[in-house]
């Protein structure tokens, strides 16, 4: 469960080509983080993946022959970069949204789904804001209300993206923490599309380097972040501090 | 924790029997005073004994003398009947249209169907038809077939612009604009039908006996029983349609049959009562200031209030000018629109 396979994938938005023969794999339980500049295809990747998009090529998910399904949501839950808060809606209300694979978009809520919503804004330290709105919450609190959602889904494989771009330096840390913890205790396969090279090579297993719609190179975070690739993909100038931690970026 | 002892903790926002009673109350307010109050005074108890005699199973003297009983039974009663009907009709199109579209201004007519009901309206007005009474008068039916011809246009129009709410929200109006450029063409033409036509486009409730309700109950009940099947799945699509589908269901399959059935419902109204405006923005937004945004709670309680509003709308129209009548559009916004203002200032709750 949660493993993924990508072979030739080819996404095209309009007339503009974004992904161009991506290959990837991605193994079960792994916490992979993929890096690369603006208009890469990052957040293609992972829209494609979750079932958003048409595509050529072929990606399969272990346990899930079918590749795009209706039944995805049960296999993939999806932290979209900006999710859409609607308005008036209470945090219980919006969590026990990610029940609805489960109980399909008519039934009643079962008490398994209750039970789960219940284990999960327990888990998440949300028992406080349950009766709030969720438009009422800090970039903070929204952000785990926003990740609760995706874990209520009980899916073995969960997509970030940029799930730490509305945060403070100390919520970054506290967010990219809490979902190693959860990754850990619940068996997660997680792909993260991350901005901040140091953050992406300081969480997770390994990185995806992507420019261009094609992979660069998949591997550990001393593997892929160098001084030649980051200059070759990015145009940035850098020196790298070889933390204990991984490898630090360091503008010059 | 276990999951056993666990739920009862967790509050979920859903239709309370509490909300429900207060629905009923209200709704059987109205109705007492829409056939208690008009040219002949009538008790309001007897109106209330007669209504319970009027149920399967229960026999009581209402005291009322023949005279008033047939008041009361054939002339106050269909009207306020179709009231209620037009008024949880249009309430819950309206709450329905919001939802589909995730966006507060959206009202039933928003999708040429006031345009086109318009449109045919005058056009078997203009055109002298004749006058076939009840089923057969062929302004409610033009109305009707004008109505549904905007709300098909917009939709073709609409999938051919792309697949956004917001290219369907501007091919309608495209359509209603298209559709009231020909109205107002044939209303040039035959400038005597004016006074009318006009008529017609401000609304009434008015019934010769049982006819019209019995032509709005079986579209209301369409309405009804689809619109709120779909109540928990319009919730998923306030996330929009990107995370709605990634929850796993189908957001433009269930707009479209939102929307369909709320347009089915809401071209039936405006058929029978002409262009009652505000209705399917107040009721609704109401609801949500006073009982919380899901469409769980707020879809049902938009048909109790809806048709109590519409039944109170009605008795102002009829009462405040006597022995004139207002036209009911008048009365819902000139009363409705104030009550919102007051509503929307005291409210502490974000609806929108």
């Amino acid at each position: 469960m949660g493993g993924i396979r990508i072979q030739n994938l080819q996404v095209a938005i309009g007339d503009a080509e974004i992904l161009r023969g991506l290959d990837l794999e991605i193994t079960s339980g792994e916490w992979l983080n993929i890096v690369g500049p603006n208009g890469a295809g990052k957040t293609t990747l992972l829209r494609t993946i979750l079932g958003a998009l048409d595509y050529q090529g072929s990606i399969v998910l272990d346990g899930a022959p079918e590749h795009p399904s209706p039944r995805l949501a049960r296999s993939i839950a999806y932290v979209p970069q900006v999710p859409v808060i609607p308005p008036g809606m209470l945090v219980t209300d919006y969590v026990l949204l990610g029940r609805t694979p489960h109980r399909g978009a008519f039934a009643a809520d079962s008490p398994i789904d209750l039970a789960v919503t219940a284990e999960v804004l327990e888990r998440l330290d949300l028992g406080l804001f349950m009766k709030r709105e969720v438009r009422s919450l800090s970039g903070g609190e929204r952000q785990r209300v926003v990740m609760a959602r995706a874990l209520a889904q009980e899916t073995p494989i969960l997509l970030l993206d940029e799930p730490t771009t509305a945060l403070d330096l100390g919520h970054q840390q506290d967010m990219l923490q809490l979902i190693d913890e959860l990754r850990h205790e619940r068996g997660l396969t997680v792909v993260a599309t991350l901005h901040d090279l140091t953050l992406a090579a300081r969480f997770g297993d390994r990185l995806a380097l992507i420019d261009t719609g094609r992979l660069v190179q998949v591997g550990t975070a001393r593997e892929v972040l160098t001084i030649a690739t980051i200059k070759t993909h990015f145009h940035a100038d850098v020196r790298i501090i070889d933390d204990e931690g991984g490898p630090v970026v360091v503008p010059v | 924790m276990t999951a056993a002892d666990e739920p009862e903790i967790l509050t979920v926002s859903r239709l309370s029997g509490r909300q429900v009673t207060i629905g009923i109350a209200v709704l059987f307010a109205a109705v007492t005073a829409g056939l208690t109050v008009g040219p002949v005074d009538i008790a309001p108890h007897r109106v209330v004994l007669e209504l319970l005699n009027g149920l399967p199973g229960i026999e009581i003297d209402s005291g009322l003398s023949e005279i008033h009983q047939g008041i009361v039974e054939k002339i106050r009663l269909p009207r306020v009947v179709l009231g209620v009907l037009v008024g949880a009709t249009l309430s819950l199109s309206g709450a329905a249209y919001q939802g589909a579209f995730r966006n507060p201004l959206a009202d039933p007519y928003l999708l040429g169907i006031a345009a086109g009901a318009g449109l045919g309206a005058t056009i078997a007005i203009t055109s002298d038809l004749g006058d076939g009474a009840g089923v057969f008068d062929p302004v409610p039916l033009a109305a009707f077939a004008g109505a549904l011809v905007g709300v098909v246009a917009s939709y073709m129009a609409g999938h051919i612009g792309g697949r956004s709410t917001a290219s369907l929200v501007l091919a309608g109006v495209a359509v209603a604009s298209f559709l009231t450029a020909c109205q107002t063409y044939v209303l040039q033409a035959n400038s005597d039908a004016f006074r009318e036509v006009y008529a017609w486009i401000l609304g009434r409730i008015a019934t010769s006996g049982w006819s019209e309700p019995a032509l709005m109950l079986p579209y209301f009940l369409v309405t009804v029983v689809v619109v709120l099947r779909y109540r928990r799945a319009l919730d998923v699509l306030a996330v929009g349609d990107e995370e709605a589908a990634a929850l796993g269901i189908n957001p433009r399959r269930i707009r479209a049959i939102v929307v369909v059935a709320a347009s089915l419902g809401a071209a039936a109204a405006v058929s029978v009562s002409g262009l009652i405006g505000f209705v399917g923005i107040i009721v609704p937004h109401t609801i949500r200031l006073a009982f919380g945004n899901s469409n769980r709670i707020v879809l049902p309680l938009s048909v109790l209030f809806g048709g109590a509003f519409m039944v109170m709308a009605d008795l102002a129209a009829r009462t405040l000018v006597e022995p004139a009548e207002l036209p009911i559009g008048v009365v819902t916004a000139f009363l409705g629109a104030p009550f919102f203002v007051l509503v929307l200032r005291t409210s502490r709750r974000e609806v929108w």
